[in-house]
């Protein structure tokens, strides 16, 4: 009895701490349904309004347009230097790779405003360029290639070295064992590296305030429209919406990387 | 083309990780069509070897020459060697038929004759039907089959074969080691084999290279390695033997007269490399060349005196332990039990004499 009732706790303790973490989350959600342009109870009626209008708003819909292109980029150039990088590390003995490594991590606990400064500073006042979409691309590539890595590097330690050495072994060159082996092998980890860089990015604030010049992604834009009252619905919405697809994206790429180090799944060893 | 004789000839190998010679100053050859072991206790630097011979480690000194031509530097995919993996290393994306046909794209043969090929090592293995099961859907046996005929497909000058049949269990090992020798005659293949298990480098092996950090002790045949070990190490990592420490005293009808202090006078053959007298000795005598009698054995025998220690039935043959004085490991004898000997069944502390023919005792240098 005495073991329930500790569960008990326990029970209520997870309760408590899922509805602290979800309840603003949801409370958006709630808001993006209601009919009126104030966040406050009592709820007015139920309306699809914030929705259409979101969609009808060209100013949105081209910050979405950036982003979905920004963060397909981060991703694809990400999870390349992501899969190089592990690669290099995990097979590979050469000099001062703890350091390396050490280096290539790093990003994930510098603040991304230092990088967003001091990349407004490198490519606005050294290089006289005016920041835009490639900027923010090159300032998520720096804080995506870490993630990238450290999936790629777990992906890559969970299979048989000596399966890629089999490989070479019957005749293979270095580069043709690489695709027809390490790639293949490797696919679960890079599906699960594209999603994380990809949402990473499109989420990204920090940085894309500070580089985003004319091209303000969808953040950057969302921010911008919280000064007008009769905003904040809309945003509420393109909130959900936000969420619904970061949701679905994170939970297949979580998918993706357990059906991969199962060992006993098709994909796995 | 290489003399048959070195086929595969290995000279100074050395390979260094750190301070660690994983390889010392290795020189000895492979025949033409041999099936060759290399034997000895892990991290001997037997799997370093078979690892340099592969191409996957450069040597730090030395050259490997297959077939009369320079290896030491040439990547594994442009080598003629195929590996079997003590992991297998089946690709788990791939079928078996995929799995079989794998080092088969670079020869460039036709789609056809691909699938002829893969049929044929499938029936060699037997095999057959299995061509479209994955990886996760075979046994050991099974896996340890198709990762042979993967490599003999692309039909190597040397098959290379890392403690193969480590993981399976005893039966199958069994099975496999008559079956891949069997294999070995029937493709002439010459077989480069990684074991650190004796017994099955000695039923497998045309001629086994016994190592020990790093160092090659003795390459001979299975017979002459077990009867006549060159040093005490070998004597002692190939089955079980007893050793009895002297010095040579003398000579007498062609045998050394030895001079095993407590244990009186010894007689030994000392024709294959003669030692000197008064040089310090061990006489070494496997267990089952010993006799152990409870009266005093005639003339023209070796034999020492001790008390019956401990004994051990097997059924179909018995273990005694010997101790004897001066000595400070009990002497082992084996006797088979071939009729029903019901003579010396209690232990306990009574007087034995254990005795030997001259010819089974073999002189080994002394430490």
């Amino acid at each position: 009895m005495v073991g329930a009732k500790r569960i008990d706790g326990l029970l209520a303790y997870g309760i408590i701490y899922l509805i602290f973490i979800y309840a603003p989350v949801l409370l958006i959600v709630l808001f993006s349904f209601n009919n009126g342009i104030y966040v406050a109870f009592p709820l007015k009626d139920f309306t699809f309004k914030w929705y259409s209008d979101m969609v009808h708003n060209t100013g949105l819909t081209k910050a979405v347009g950036v982003s979905l292109r920004i963060a397909g980029i981060v991703a694809v150039v990400s999870t390349v230097l992501g899969v190089l990088g592990a690669k290099a590390v995990t097979r590979y003995a050469m000099p001062g790779k703890a350091m390396v490594t050490f280096l290539i991590m790093l990003p994930l606990v510098i603040p991304a405003i230092v990088f967003g400064i001091s990349l407004l500073t490198l490519i606005a006042k050294v290089f006289g360029i005016q920041p835009g979409t490639w900027s923010i691309v090159c300032g998520h590539v720096l804080i995506c290639v870490p993630f990238s890595m450290a999936v790629m590097i777990s992906r890559l330690q969970g299979f048989d070295k000596n399966l890629e050495e089999a490989s070479l072994d019957l005749g293979e060159t270095g580069w043709r064992t690489f695709w027809r082996v390490t790639v293949p092998l490797a696919m679960p980890g890079i599906v699960a590296s594209f999603l994380l860089c990809f949402t990473t990015s499109f989420d990204e604030y920090q940085i894309a305030a500070f580089l985003s010049g004319n091209d303000a992604t969808l953040p950057v834009y969302i921010y911008s429209q919280l000064r007008f009252p009769n905003r904040l619905p809309g945003t509420l919405a393109l909130g959900s919406c936000i969420l619904a697809i970061s949701f679905v994206i994170v939970t297949f790429a979580e998918w993706m990387r357990r059906r991969g180090t199962n060992p006993d799944k098709g994909l796995g060893i | 083309m290489a003399a048959d004789e070195s086929f595969i000839a290995i000279r100074n190998l050395s390979k260094h990780f750190g301070s660690v010679k994983a390889v010392d100053d290795i020189s000895f050859n492979i025949r033409r069509g041999e099936f060759f072991s290399l034997l000895g206790p892990s991290g001997c630097g037997k799997t370093t070897l078979l690892r340099i011979l592969a191409g996957f480690e450069i040597p730090t000194k030395g050259d490997v020459l297959i077939d009369g031509q320079d290896m030491t530097t040439v990547p594994p995919h442009l080598r003629p060697t195929n590996m079997v993996f003590q992991s297998y290393a089946i690709f788990p994306h791939l079928d078996v038929k995929q799995n079989i046909a794998y080092g088969l794209r670079k020869t460039g043969i036709s789609k056809e004759e691909t699938e002829r090929t893969v049929n044929e090592a499938l029936e060699m293995i037997k095999l057959p039907g299995y061509g479209n099961r994955r990886a996760d859907q075979l046994s050991g046996g099974q896996r340890q089959r198709i990762a042979l005929a993967r490599a003999l497909v692309c039909k190597p000058k040397v098959l290379l074969l890392d403690e193969p049949l480590g993981a399976l269990d005893k039966k199958l090992r069994e099975e496999m080691q008559l079956e891949l020798r069997q294999l070995q005659r029937s493709v002439g293949i010459t077989f480069v084999f990684v074991t650190h298990d004796q017994e099955e480098a000695l039923t497998m092996s045309d001629r086994i290279a016994v190592m020990s950090r790093g160092k090659v002790l003795q390459i001979e045949t299975s017979s002459r390695l077990y009867e006549a070990p060159n040093c005490r190490e070998v004597a002692d990592f190939i089955g079980t033997m007893n050793f009895i420490d002297g010095s040579v005293a003398g000579s007498e009808n062609g045998y050394a007269v030895i001079d095993a202090g407590p244990l009186g006078s010894l007689r030994a053959p000392n024709a294959e490399r003669p030692f000197e007298r008064n040089r310090r000795v061990t006489l070494a005598v496997r267990p089952e060349k010993l006799r152990i009698e409870t009266a005093p054995p005639g003339d023209g025998t070796n034999s020492v005196a001790g008390k019956l220690g401990a004994q051990s039935y097997l059924g179909d043959r018995s273990h005694f332990y010997v101790e004897v004085p001066g000595m400070t490991k009990r002497i082992a004898v084996a006797s088979q039990n071939a009729t029903r000997n019901l003579d010396i069944t209690d232990s306990g502390d009574r007087p034995v004499w254990v005795s030997w023919p001259v010819e089974s005792g073999v002189l080994l240098p002394g430490e």
